[in-house]
């Protein structure tokens, strides 16, 4: 296995107002290391997206960012209620949120398609009543 | 090699080493070496911020002189709309305007009234399809060097609409060439009365390929007790000024946002309020608004730094100092609003400077980067500022990069040897 770095955060799930920070500090990490702009931008979308996910649905969890050569890969794990159907849950639109949180701005069913959208490969492994774990991708020029 | 000239200075005789600046510093460009703070040029944004919080007032903005005004026969000054919000009981900007010409200028210019036009072409140019949005505001040039600096992706936002300053400034040299035919352009100077030392750097070292056009930049504080000295509030003052409510508004937050008339805005003041709003916006978690208006000061330009009076007050003195003005006094045609001239428009952005990059090679900054990490678990973790780094995380980083020694912490020195006797 090659040398590569790893960030760990735990994502507070009773906290909604320190949800992004782990997002914001993986940012501060990557322009040290030099990733370019777009790379780090589309991680931290994921990252965000992920981390509030997190927090809305599972009730917290952890949040890993592993930096290799050539990709970064965001490994979400929780211990949630798990995703039904994943299909269903990466259309635009669909969210399972309560209206409390809909309420608070949150929940509008774009949280999956946009981490699709910002990553080149995104799975999906969930199992009901257990929790979720989602592997993220993003490939950058080294 | 790295030529961008500041307008924070230190003077080392007072300087005495404390931690209060670098605290505060937003971009921790503050170490202390040798007993006093020492800027690193590259992350300075010139917000101000260090001879905001510096109790042994050993920070100094760098401007100009109202004699270096001396060298031109035609002076004209450029009053910030903040500059009306520094006197008690001021009925007449009127008064204000007077003051500068007893003081030396030939001219008055109001940046106000600049901003009026600034404003009106804005409105246009937010309806162009090219315009990125939510579109940033570029009139704090604080917020365009640390967006360049360190949310590059966000750079396309900024409008490309130059400040009031600088189209105060080209108006102002066109209105003394058509008045006085005379005058050569050369002969012709402006100077800036200023709220904040970053208009001073904008000026000195333009913005990506633009050239400022304004000569001197002169500090408010630096002329406030020569002014209010020649101000008399009489009836036989000259009227001179040409600003309306939207114009005096660009000297608080929100001023520009809600001149232009979309309710999709969003306004945002004080520096770390600012980065908190940029990170969210990278991060695609703003509401979808229109425009952006971000300013380095809490309260917008009248928090300046170099200003005389309280950000809170000055801004309800021009509250009550607009309260009787028109909306506008520089309308701009519905015909003429469409296509906006050439000169209110600046054509780059500045180059994205990866300064906090630590080494060349990716592999060796992850490699660095790990360093940094597990030494940082050594540290206290209590972010004290003993050792001259303002955090645990920045001395490692110090550390590593081999700008600090590894043993400058004091408090694990003082472990260390504790553990030492007690072992």
């Amino acid at each position: 296995m090659q040398e590569h770095l790893i960030f760990r955060f735990d994502v507070d799930g009773e906290d909604f107002t320190s949800a992004g920070q782990a997002s914001v500090h993986v940012k501060k990490n990557l322009r040290q290391i030099g990733i370019d702009p777009e790379t780090i931008r589309r991680v931290s979308i994921a990252m965000y997206e992920g981390e509030i996910n997190m927090v809305i649905h599972a009730g917290g969890g952890v949040a890993e960012v592993h930096v290799y050569d050539e990709y970064i890969e965001i490994i979400l794990d929780d211990r949630g209620p798990g995703i039904s159907d994943i299909d269903k849950a990466m259309q635009e639109g669909y969210s399972t949120a309560s209206d409390n949180i809909r309420s608070l701005g949150f929940g509008a069913g774009m949280g999956l398609p946009n981490m699709k959208k910002n990553t080149d490969k995104l799975d999906i492994f969930s199992t009901v009543g257990v929790g979720t774990k989602i592997v993220m991708r993003v490939n950058y020029k080294n | 090699m790295y030529t961008y000239e500041h307008s924070v200075l230190l003077d080392e005789s007072k300087c005495t080493g404390c931690t209060t600046c670098l605290k505060h510093c937003p971009t921790e460009a503050i170490r202390i070496k040798g007993g006093r703070a020492v800027i690193n040029p590259k992350r300075c944004i010139d917000c101000g911020e260090c001879i905001r919080v510096c109790p042994h007032k050993a920070k100094k903005a760098v401007c100009g002189k109202l004699s270096d005004m001396e060298r031109f026969k035609w002076k004209i000054a450029l009053p910030a709309p903040s500059l009306y919000g520094q006197f008690d009981n001021l009925e007449e900007i009127d008064y204000v305007l007077d003051g500068l010409l007893k003081i030396g200028f030939d001219d008055v210019f109001e940046v106000s009234k600049a901003a009026e036009l600034v404003t009106a072409y804005t409105r246009t140019y937010l309806k162009l399809d090219v315009v990125k949005k939510p579109a940033i505001s570029s009139a704090c040039p604080v917020i365009s060097r640390l967006i360049s600096l360190r949310f590059p992706s966000l750079s396309e936002h900024i409008i490309h609409m130059l400040p009031p300053m600088e189209v105060a400034a080209k108006l102002a040299k066109d209105k003394a060439l058509a008045d006085h035919p005379e005058l050569k352009p050369e002969e012709i100077g402006v100077c800036f009365i200023s709220p904040c030392p970053a208009k001073a750097s904008y000026v000195k070292n333009g913005f990506a390929s633009y050239k400022s056009c304004v000569d001197e930049v002169v500090s408010i504080n630096d002329i406030y007790f020569l002014l209010i000295g020649k101000m008399k509030k009489s009836d036989d003052v000259p009227q001179l000024s040409e600003s309306g409510r939207i114009g005096i508004g660009w000297a608080r937050s929100g001023g520009e946002a809600t001149a232009i008339f979309n309710d999709d805005y969003l306004a945002a003041d004080g520096i770390d309020n600012v980065i908190r709003v940029l990170d969210q916006l990278e991060n695609g978690n703003i509401p979808p608004v229109e425009f952006i208006e971000l300013n380095a000061c809490a309260g917008g330009c009248v928090g300046g730094v170099l200003t005389i009076q309280n950000p809170f007050i000055a801004r309800a003195r021009l509250q009550t100092l607009r309260r009787y003005l028109p909306v506008s006094k520089n309308q701009v045609s519905k015909e003429d609003s469409e296509y906006i001239p050439e000169h209110y428009l600046f054509d780059d952005l500045p180059e994205y400077m990866p300064i906090s990059r630590l080494s060349d090679s990716i592999a060796k900054s992850m490699r660095m980067l790990a360093d940094i990490h597990s030494f940082k678990d050594t540290l206290p973790g209590i972010d004290c500022g003993s050792c001259g780094s303002p955090t645990c995380r920045a001395f490692a980083e110090d550390v590593i990069k081999g700008l600090a020694e590894v043993d400058g912490c004091p408090i694990k020195a003082l472990r260390e040897i504790k553990e030492g006797r007690d072992a």
